[in-house]
């Protein structure tokens, strides 16, 4: 395969300005992450800091009334309340490592950037997160937690002042401060080398939960589920499930409101092949090429691109991917509340409702693993602005 | 031995005739679609040797503010490859400029490359410029492009190293362009020792004219280098200054 790529997707479609600094980085991960110092540093702050591993736990109330086992990998216990944190104290001791100063970041609603601002804050490092301006004013509260936590906001003021044009004013910031800065992208997205760094960053959870399900069940689970926005926490979790063919792995798209014509963020089943963001994968465009909005009830699966490597497992049938709309998911968030004591995050919640809105289709008896990629708290507000619609 | 693209032909025309050649940059419509071809012969008239049509696209990164709107504002009119295309082959040959469509490479990819290079070639391009397409994805492309007479004309940059400077002169380009700054379009240019260095390197490495861009608004910024460069690219200055409603014939003899 080419380097970079997995399949026809992935690459380095940047500006030549931006060669250098991802040069270095593709050098620091080959020197670096294989290096024992480094790997014992980044172990400790996982066990100390983001409290790793996050349990496996089985539902007890829901798999019983399914009739399979619904078992659940926990990260939303995970310090700062989702996965993102993993990649982000990895990137920053990476970035600390390489003798940088500075960590960049762009955000959409805001949970990257505060797990970036909390890498940043412990890790002893300078933090600049690009937040669209629509979403800025939309999540004061996890503005004022990057602050909190030391970070500079910056609102972006360009397009359609969302988590695409922070990724875009996150990359013009690079180039111009690439000598003491990091850029702590938030997914397994963008040019290469980033979707193999998040990948191998966020692959801690696949491997404790695969390790977890054995010691548990003395098997593995027949189906691992999980959603992708931009994928870092499906990646996570598939990626050490891959070799393991009898391990079916599906992927949970946001289908928005699903009326006809309105926006939503089902890149994989619903885009087409194009280059944004430095990678060729599958995008929701227009015939011209021009990048669309996304849409989805879950602020963290809103963007119109998607990681190459989905792409590649997509297209090469190794995982499958499906669709799931804002009411389906809300109902399975105010389910898992009831049955089973967790507030789930909504991004979550389109992997558990896929589950609940296939039971019929999965064999009893079966063991579905769930990635539970966040919690919800930071969601309530999302919840009561549409309970107060209806 | 290869034709000489007409792009080299330009700026060496103006070179030799001991000036530097004069490269505007406008976005495909703006600032309206109805005045933009205008526009377009009147940078000609007024001493552009090579001209720079923008294909816009609603993520430019490496785009500043300015370029970016304007981008916006010509996307909003409905501009696309297919407008641009349609327009140029009419007033192609009223025009003595070599013309150069600059773009974001997923524009083209829709609109397919073989297409685009034979819609391109029809209608009088004579290069593109990509400013995500850097050397490794660029490869498997350049053969169609060199077949339809189109250069591929590359960006590198201050921190752009030696030896691969060296791969992208081995593609043979009509000119090369180096970003003045470690940035963005409209970011202030680089003082002086730095951008010097980097351009004598230029020179040394590639056989092709050199052009400066990105940030030049006045030609005094360029007295530092003025031995060095073969060639000017100006974008946000002009999109400011069109903006503004003045003439693009004015702001021509701002640099002649």
């Amino acid at each position: 395969m080419k380097k970079g790529y997995f399949g026809e997707f992935g690459g380095q479609f940047v500006p030549e300005l931006l060669v250098p600094p991802l040069r270095e980085l593709e050098e620091a991960m080959q020197d670096i992450m294989d290096d024992p110092v480094f790997n014992r540093d980044l172990d400790g702050v996982f066990t100390e800091f983001v409290g790793r591993p996050t349990p496996i736990c089985r539902c007890a109330n829901l798999s019983g009334d399914l009739g399979f086992d619904l078992w659940l990998k926990r990260e939303d216990l995970a310090h700062t309340g989702a996965h993102k944190i993993n990649n982000t104290v990895g990137q920053a001791l990476l970035a600390r490592h390489m003798g940088k100063t500075c960590l960049l970041a762009e955000t959409g609603a805001g949970q990257h950037g505060v797990a970036t601002a909390t890498a940043a804050s412990v890790l002893g490092l300078e933090c600049v997160v690009f937040m669209g301006a629509l979403d800025v004013k939309r999540q004061s509260h996890n503005v004022r937690r990057m602050e909190l936590l030391g970070a500079r906001v910056e609102p972006v003021l360009s397009g359609t002042k969302t988590l695409k044009d922070a990724i875009n004013a996150a990359l013009r910031y690079w180039i111009a401060h690439q000598k003491n800065t990091h850029y702590c992208l938030g997914s397994v997205v963008g040019p290469h080398p980033f979707p193999l760094l998040v990948r191998k960053l966020q692959s801690v959870i696949g491997r404790e939960a695969r390790s977890q399900f054995l010691d548990r069940t003395g098997r593995l689970p027949d189906l691992v589920v999980a959603c992708v926005g931009g994928g870092s926490n499906a990646m996570g979790i598939f990626h050490p499930f891959a070799g393991d063919r009898e391990v079916q792995l599906v992927g949970v798209e946001a289908g928005g409101e699903g009326r006809p014509g309105c926006y939503h963020s089902a890149t994989l089943s619903r885009g087409s092949f194009g280059v944004l963001h430095g990678t060729r994968t599958y995008l929701l465009q227009t015939s011209e090429g021009q990048i669309m909005p996304s849409h989805s009830v879950a602020p963290g699966l809103d963007y119109p691109g998607v990681g190459p490597e989905h792409a590649f497992l997509k297209d090469s049938g190794r995982a499958r991917y499906d669709v799931v709309y804002d009411a389906e998911a809300l109902e399975a968030f105010y389910l898992l509340c009831r049955k089973e004591g967790i507030i789930p995050a909504l991004e979550s919640s389109h992997a558990l409702a896929w589950v609940i809105g296939n039971r019929d289709k999965i064999r009893p008896q079966s063991a579905v693993l769930v990635n539970l990629s966040g919690r919800g708290d930071k969601d309530l507000d999302i919840v009561r602005e549409i309970e107060s619609q209806v | 031995m290869k034709k000489e693209n007409i792009l080299t032909q330009r700026i060496s025309q103006a070179v030799k005739g001991g000036r530097r050649a004069l490269i505007p940059f406008v976005p495909a419509g703006f600032p309206d679609k109805d005045v933009f071809w205008d526009i377009i012969m009147e940078l000609d008239r007024s001493g552009a040797d090579i001209i720079e049509i923008g294909v816009p696209f609603s993520d430019p990164v490496a785009d500043g503010p300015v370029v970016e709107n304007a981008s916006i504002r010509c996307l909003e009119q409905g501009i696309g490859l297919a407008w641009i295309m349609e327009g140029l082959s009419q007033v192609r040959e009223k025009i003595e400029a070599g013309i150069v469509l600059m773009g974001y490479f997923n524009p083209f990819l829709q609109y397919g490359l073989e297409k685009l290079a034979t819609r391109a070639e029809e209608a009088g391009v004579n290069g593109l410029i990509i400013p995500d397409l850097i050397l490794e994805e660029a490869g498997p492309h350049l053969k169609l492009l060199e077949t339809h007479g189109l250069s591929f004309v590359p960006l590198v940059g201050l921190n752009t190293p030696k030896r691969r400077m060296a791969e992208y002169s081995e593609l043979g380009p009509a000119f090369v362009y180096l970003v003045s700054v470690l940035g963005i379009t409209g970011t202030k240019v680089s003082a002086g020792q730095l951008l010097r260095t980097k351009l004598q390197e230029v020179k040394d490495v590639f056989s092709c004219p050199v052009a400066l861009g990105f940030g030049l608004s006045s030609r005094d910024q360029l007295d530092s280098t003025a031995d060095l460069v073969d060639a000017v690219v100006f974008g946000s200055a002009l999109i400011q200054h069109l903006d503004s409603g003045k003439k693009a014939g004015d702001f021509m003899k701002g640099w002649n």
